[in-house]
């Protein structure tokens, strides 16, 4: 093997997303293996890679991780993206915690029945504008800083930054009140392997379109 | 102020309820500050002490947290419940993550409409005995130890008695056949701390009934 990381996931965003765009802005280069079909996912099952019976997995350095939330925290533990110390932690913690509440959101949109995407769309706008937006900006203007825990690239900046992308896919008048979040979000898009990573050809996924998810749901059946 | 840490939620399990044992099993005091009525939770997003205008909050060491895991990792971090090295806390992660799947799907029962209730318990029962519990079973028998990890208490373990306890409330033939289960959660609730926690008049919360529920509900104008 490679040593690289390993990826387990459909060929979409979903819940690997985030730990792709950790690894980029890393600057770590990884493999992925895409699930295209019931027998790729029940392989896995069957060879007791997932632990939960589920995707995501990474293979990285001699583990098979599963849940989103593991692989990040050691992903970013160790490439050093996780603060100085426990209280930058607690602050890190806390703001992407935040954000992964927002992206849930975002994320059930896609299995959400056509009668109640308006009304899911509409409070995913709401709590945009008024309860997420707000806070981070409010932490920006707080310390003046370039990024927002501790003088420095940490995960959230990135987390942060990918929940700015998808609300711009959204809506991009949402972002139009938060002169500081479009600041971070100018300065993170032109660090090296952020610019990389958004340019056409990387390993970065596009919107799932119904189709693609409808199609998804006869195959795997949910 | 005490020192002590302050939690701030409300006077049920809920969210909070992870942290009061995590709290609890680490030997820490803390105090309770209960939100009975809505001028309560106004008060605390007026002062700005929700960044995302929700509680759980907890008052620690001069910080105001918000967020459940980030409120536990905190805890486990300052308490040594969270393994010795990174990989180790890896595997924590992971099984901590996967009982906050099934705690979840336990916690969002009681905002279950009632026509729907029976098909959750069957979708309930049946990831618990057919996904999480033998996960937990095949940990224990790969290693023979006596705690999740390392060899030693961890938040996980604590995590997963508190999950076993719940579980036993569902249905107590449910952990029939888990012995290594049976045994840690024997084991875990025997621990001075833990033991302490789980007699009546500790701050531990008890199941939400129904009517104690409804009430919140139109108290504070939930869905």
């Amino acid at each position: 093997m490679s040593g690289k990381p390993v990826l387990h996931y459909f060929n979409a965003r979903g819940r690997m997303e985030c730990i792709r765009w950790l690894l980029a802005a890393a600057g770590v280069e990884f493999e992925e293996k895409f699930i295209e079909r019931p027998e790729d996912l029940e392989k896995l099952k069957k060879d007791g890679k997932l632990m939960f019976e589920q995707v995501p997995m990474v293979e990285i350095d001699g583990m098979t991780l599963v849940q989103t939330r593991a692989i990040l925290n050691y992903i970013a533990t160790k490439y050093d993206l996780y603060g100085k110390d426990v209280k930058e932690r607690a602050l890190i913690d806390m703001y992407a915690e935040g954000i992964a509440d927002l992206s849930e959101m975002i994320i059930h949109l896609v299995v959400t029945p056509p009668d109640q995407k308006e009304a899911k769309i509409a409070l995913i706008k709401d709590r945009t504008k008024n309860r997420y937006l707000p806070a981070f900006e409010k932490v920006l203007k707080s310390h003046g800083q370039n990024y927002l825990v501790g003088n420095r690239l940490t995960r959230v900046d990135i987390h942060l930054l990918e929940l700015l992308l998808y609300v711009e896919e959204m809506d991009s008048s949402l972002l139009a009140p938060f002169p500081l979040l479009k600041a971070l979000k100018s300065r993170l898009s032109n660090l090296p392997n952020v610019k990389k990573f958004l340019q056409p050809g990387s390993q970065r996924k596009p919107p799932t379109d119904e189709k693609t998810i409808e199609e998804a749901r006869k195959v795997f059946k949910f």
